[in-house]
């Protein structure tokens, strides 16, 4: 594999063991991954393949037990203490007792960001995810999908390159899911991220992503890596199209693929 | 005021099965002076009165009945009985040394003048001794919520004494107070601390555990997710105390203090029952026990309960005041 200067993730060889009481669980097994800058890159699979440890591993929530990952050229840690990436989790996660404004400031008030830069980021992010105005507010003054969105904003507050999420709109309904898919994309085209994003749904990983990483559990590894034809631009009607049902149809065999020894 | 009805009914209620008990209690009392006054009554002997049911008594001797409602050191007084009684030692007082004190005209009746300052301090007033353990109460309580938070802060924290403490603290709570509280007194006295701190150590014995028990669980109710977070912020021990565990644990900590400020003023009155203690609530209990006056230990019993629902309704105002201000209540 040719490390190109663009490649912002890269994962040889990666292994992670968990020691349990029912004896080791291989939570991933020989993973080599490489992720340019720019990319988005969707990681999906059923329960347990590892996906979710893998996004763990690259914000250095997960220490590996095998073989190397580094994130900007760096090992995680240190990646994390440049602040690499902000991470985005299954649920919105702010603080009840902070507004939303609160919220978006308690990395830049770690990090030790000045007041005045604080009040600016604020205001720019909440712009970037449509929530101008929702600053005073608290958190359950906000719809669940606002909340989700303020939680990105808080993700992109300290200008990470590199944006982690973690089935961000896995509890939503389908409607709000689709309406933030499309805003997703928007956002991604605007701020130019990479972006590793975790999911349960097909339509969803191949609307979004450059890149589709199919997993499979026990041990998890990968199982079938997709580079999507797909045009940047893409209206929610691409899911309609031949293309799009083509890369489904791919990443369904993949995930079958990856179950056939299983039952 | 959406619950007046139900706590009137409860409070009608109260009443009535205390009026209804008033003439039991003393019916032996009325009947015993009523035979030694010389009344016909049956049977005719206080030996054989002795051997006959209560109810038998009161059914054969319906006319002593109203003697048992008007008794004068009752073994049960009537409610209004204690109702004077409180009256009396709080505001009747502060009203009759004003007008021995200056003669003066009701109008000019001014709450902070000497006269008035001078029924604080005296020693029949209701009002001298409930501050007499107040101050002890309110003591014992900072000193146990500040002891109960450090204790929290370190079983969290340290896993050293994560393992250690919390069997102790239980344990501390099984020991009889009423056993400890003469040690306390004693061996205080002995290093020469005397007055509001002994009684505000016993108070904080039992003020602390809640406190305790209450932080524990607030300081660890941040779930994985709210941890990890931080994580990938790199945030320091410090920040992750400040920003995320201390206003999670807020709600529990004003839970506990609710109960911690119910038991300092327990600890107090029970500090104050087996050390002789000249003044406070728990002093009034024993001398009313001692010389059989049983208005004077329901009044100071009420006081006492008037005192812990103050206290408690404090506490709870600034709590509602603080978790509204962080946006915890809707």
């Amino acid at each position: 594999m040719g490390v190109s200067q663009d490649t912002v993730i890269k994962a040889e060889g990666l292994n992670l063991v968990f020691e349990t009481n029912d004896g080791p669980v291989h939570a991933l097994k020989d993973v080599d991954l490489e992720i340019d800058k720019g990319e988005f890159v969707s990681f999906i699979g059923p329960s347990g393949c590892g996906k979710t440890t893998f996004l763990r591993c690259i914000a250095a929530l997960e220490t590996p037990t095998g073989g190397s990952l580094s994130v900007n050229g760096m090992s995680p840690d240190e990646a994390r203490k440049s602040r690499a990436y902000g991470y985005v989790f299954q649920a919105a996660g702010l603080y009840p007792w902070r507004t939303i404004a609160g919220n978006i400031k308690l990395p830049l008030e770690i990090m030790g960001y000045s007041r005045a830069d604080q009040e600016d980021r604020v205001k720019n992010v909440l712009e970037l995810v449509d929530l101008a105005g929702f600053g005073k507010k608290y958190p359950w003054q906000l719809s669940g999908g606002m909340q989700q969105r303020a939680s990105i904003a808080r993700a992109l507050a300290f200008d990470a390159d590199i944006l982690l999420m973690d089935e961000p709109f896995g509890a939503l309904d389908e409607i709000v899911r689709d309406h933030l898919n499309e805003q997703l994309l928007q956002l991604w085209a605007r701020t130019n991220k990479t972006i590793g994003f975790v999911t349960h749904s097909i339509p969803e990983a191949v609307y979004l992503s450059t890149k589709i990483v199919v997993m499979s559990p026990r041990p998890g590894r990968i199982t079938d890596i997709i580079d999507s034809p797909l045009p940047k631009e893409r209206p929610l009607d691409i899911r309609d199209t031949p293309e799009f049902l083509e890369i489904a149809h791919r990443v369904r065999e993949g995930l079958r693929a990856g179950h056939a020894y299983d039952d | 005021m959406r619950n007046l009805l139900p706590i009137l009914t409860i409070v009608a209620v109260i009443l009535g099965l205390w009026y209804l008990a008033v003439g039991p209690m003393n019916f032996r009392l009325a009947l015993d002076a009523a035979t030694r006054g010389g009344a016909d009554v049956t049977p005719a002997t206080p030996d054989e009165q002795g051997q006959t049911g209560l109810l038998r008594l009161m059914l054969d001797n319906p006319d002593v009945m109203p003697a048992a409602y008007a008794f004068e050191r009752p073994r049960l007084p009537q409610p209004q009985d204690v109702v004077v009684e409180i009256y009396e030692n709080t505001i009747g007082l502060a009203r009759r040394c004003e007008w021995q004190g200056f003669g003066a005209e009701r109008d000019n009746w001014s709450p902070l003048s000497d006269g008035c300052l001078r029924v604080i301090e005296n020693r029949r007033s209701l009002i001298f001794h409930a501050w007499q353990t107040l101050a002890p109460t309110l003591l014992g309580f900072a000193i146990g919520t500040g002891l109960g938070i450090l204790l929290a802060v370190g079983i969290v924290y340290n896993r050293t004494m994560d393992l250690s403490v919390m069997p102790w603290a239980i344990a501390s709570q099984t020991i009889p107070i009423l056993a400890i509280a003469p040690m306390v007194i004693v061996v205080l006295n002995a290093v020469g601390i005397q007055g509001l701190l002994p009684k505000s150590l016993i108070s904080s014995y039992l003020s602390f555990f809640p406190v305790v028990v209450g932080m524990v669980k607030g300081l660890r109710s941040p779930g994985p997710m709210d941890l990890d977070l931080l994580r990938t912020y790199s945030a320091s021990g410090a920040q992750e105390f400040w920003k995320l565990r201390l206003p999670s644990s807020l709600p529990y900590l004003f839970a506990s203090l609710k109960i911690g400020i119910a038991a300092a003023l327990v600890g107090t009155i029970v500090a104050e029952l087996p050390t002789g203690a000249r003044f406070g609530l728990g002093s009034r209990l024993l001398t009313g026990s001692y010389y059989g006056q049983t208005v004077q230990i329901w009044a100071a019993l009420f006081m006492a309960a008037i005192c812990a629902a103050l206290l408690v309704w404090l506490i709870g105002a600034v709590e509602k005041r603080t978790l509204t201000r962080l946006g915890l209540v809707r």
